[in-house]
């Protein structure tokens, strides 16, 4: 085994022993704040496919979160209104099922990542950056001036959607389904990573040249890998609404484009289990350094200035170099 | 006389008032080396790319197997079997040599859009690329990360992941370059052989390797052809002497 699969086994240890402590300690906080970052991972884990994979800084993956999240405010908002979504030419209703609001969310974020990425794929470096920012920051703006749900003020979705078998509002229930969700997920990307798609990626993002000189197009490559991170980073979107059981524009804002990808840089960029330690991570400081000062974020800062000039490879690449890595 | 494999007719190419390309016809015969060289500055580089389908030439056309490839772009070219070799190796660097090889490989088949099932464990895909690596003589360096190759690795890699396209003729921009004498003759070696498989636009500093393997030589100077011919015909063509070698003539 890899010293990288055994940091991983170790990082999965702890994401399954913390909840089980806080279940012995009756501190059910602790396990809101395990789903917090298993669903903030999963968004981190999208952005890694385009960041880390594929070489695309996007600075606008929060577009995806929000388009995720208001998948779930509208049909949930409508169902729990009994009005319809939509009434001609199809009768189209609100939903409170979770798999429903998450196919919804995974094929409109995918589908928006395809018109952005068809769009920004076609600029590079900083401009890819910019373009990105600029179509976040659009759907921020349309969402704060959009009334009908909420503009400015969000959403709020009373109960938690359900999902079949499982009873949504329990904490443990809930966490236990967003794990479900990330390592379904994580198990995907690693073997999309090892696949032919994954290498060509790897090898465009290295060097275009190249991959063009063997008759592949790594623009093709690099929007599937950004439809393919827009998706998972939108169904995290939704996990993230019915964990606050509230969708707001904060959602689409740059702001959180950028904390997803402090996520993956802390973490370690183009590692599988590099956003769920960068969240983690995140999370903790919150929560911990929260607790002692309210300039908590200055000593993120510190971290995160410590990351990228001594730690290129976030803390899994400290813990286990890349040279050590076998193919 | 067999069609030619590559041809361009009349390519004109300015940047501003310097006129890269003049007018440049040239033909690549199967089962040859065709040499192109001229001083630094002729346009070597500039015939290349129009070549390869990096940039497009002001008016003339480029064939490839019967066919005006001249509106396509390198990607094209390369499906259509035209496999070229940079000057500045161009590979992935943080990949194994393996992997270059089989990128190779996947584009050759057109099988790069493929999502599961680990492309390092397909035993044909493999196979295939371990030969080939076995060809170039890299193959005890199959696991080895591209990076740490030496130069002339890396130039016998870039040779290498062209074969793997199973081209129909190669365009070589320096092959040798930076290579010791040792790495030059050996790479002479290989790619004499080479040419019974697909036939090679060489374009070469290294005259000793020039004139050892080409069939025909072309040579360039201000963008312009002026003179093709075997190996003797350039050596003794005076306006050549001229032109390329200053008073000391071809040695």
């Amino acid at each position: 085994m890899s010293r990288e699969s055994l940091i991983n086994l170790l990082i999965l240890l702890a994401m399954l022993v913390v909840p089980a402590w806080a279940v012995w300690a009756d501190e059910p906080f602790i396990l809101t704040l395990a789903t917090k970052v298993a669903i903030l991972a999963l968004a981190g884990v999208g952005l890694n496919v385009a960041l880390g994979l594929g070489g695309l800084v996007s600075f606008g993956h929060a577009a995806f979160f929000g388009i995720g999240g208001y998948a779930m405010g509208i049909l949930a908002s409508h169902a729990q209104s009994y009005t319809a979504l939509m009434e001609w030419p199809v009768l189209i209703e609100g939903t409170k099922s979770m798999p429903v609001i998450w196919l919804v969310a995974v094929v409109a974020s995918g589908f928006a990542a395809l018109l952005i990425g068809a769009l920004s794929l076609r600029t590079s470096g900083v401009y890819f950056i910019m373009i990105t920012l600029a179509f976040g920051q659009m759907l921020y703006y349309f969402a704060i001036s959009w009334p009908a749900y909420g503009g400015e003020d969000g959403l709020s979705i009373y109960v938690r959607n359900g999902f079949p078998g499982l009873h949504t509002l329990d904490p443990l229930q809930f966490l236990a389904l967003s794990y479900g969700v990330l390592f379904a997920v994580l198990f995907l990307v690693s073997r999309v990573e090892n696949s032919a798609f994954g290498l060509a990626l790897d090898a465009a993002r290295q060097n275009s040249d190249r991959v063009q000189a063997v008759g592949i197009a790594p623009y093709r490559l690099r929007l599937i890998a950004f439809v393919l991170s827009g998706m998972i980073t939108g169904l995290a979107g939704a996990l993230y609404a019915d964990l606050n059981r509230f969708v707001s524009p904060t959602m689409f804002s740059w702001h959180l484009s950028g904390e997803i990808m402090v996520f993956v840089i802390l973490g370690g960029v183009a590692r599988l289990f590099g956003p769920v330690a960068g969240a983690a991570l995140f999370i903790g400081m919150e929560h911990f350094l929260g607790g002692i000062s309210e300039f908590w974020q200055v000593f993120l800062g510190l971290v995160l200035l410590s990351v990228v000039l001594f730690a290129r490879g976030g803390l899994i690449g400290v813990l286990a170099p890349k040279g050590a890595r076998h193919d | 006389m067999t069609e030619p494999v590559l041809f361009t007719r009349n390519l004109c190419k300015r940047f501003g008032a310097l006129e890269a390309s003049s007018d440049v016809s040239l033909d690549l015969r199967p089962g040859e080396i065709h040499a192109l060289i001229g001083p630094n500055g002729a346009g070597k580089s500039t015939l290349i790319k129009q070549l390869a389908g990096n940039i497009s030439p002001d008016s003339g056309s480029v064939w490839f197997h019967g066919q005006d490839v001249t509106g396509l772009d390198t990607i094209a070219r390369a499906r259509l079997g035209l496999a070229r070799t940079f000057q500045i190796s161009a590979l992935a660097m943080q990949h194994t040599v393996l992997q270059n090889v089989i990128l190779g490989a996947l584009g050759q088949r057109q099988a790069a859009l493929r999502f599961f099932g680990n492309i390092m464990k397909n035993k044909a895909l493999r196979a295939e690329s371990e030969q080939v690596l076995d060809r170039v003589g890299l193959l005890e360096h199959a696991s080895t990360l591209t990076g740490e190759l030496s130069h002339g690795q890396r130039r016998l890699l870039e040779v290498a992941v062209a074969l793997s396209l199973r081209p129909k003729a190669f365009l070589m921009d320096e092959p040798m370059a930076g290579l010791g004498a040792d790495g030059s003759a050996r790479m002479t070696g290989f790619l004499d052989g080479l040419r019974r498989e697909a036939p090679i636009l060489l374009v070469e500093h290294d005259m000793d390797a020039v004139f050892t393997l080409a069939d025909r030589i072309s040579v360039l100077v201000y963008g312009q052809i002026i003179a093709t011919g075997t190996v003797s015909e350039i050596r003794e063509n005076p306006e050549v002497q001229r032109a390329y070698l200053g008073d000391g003539g071809l040695e």
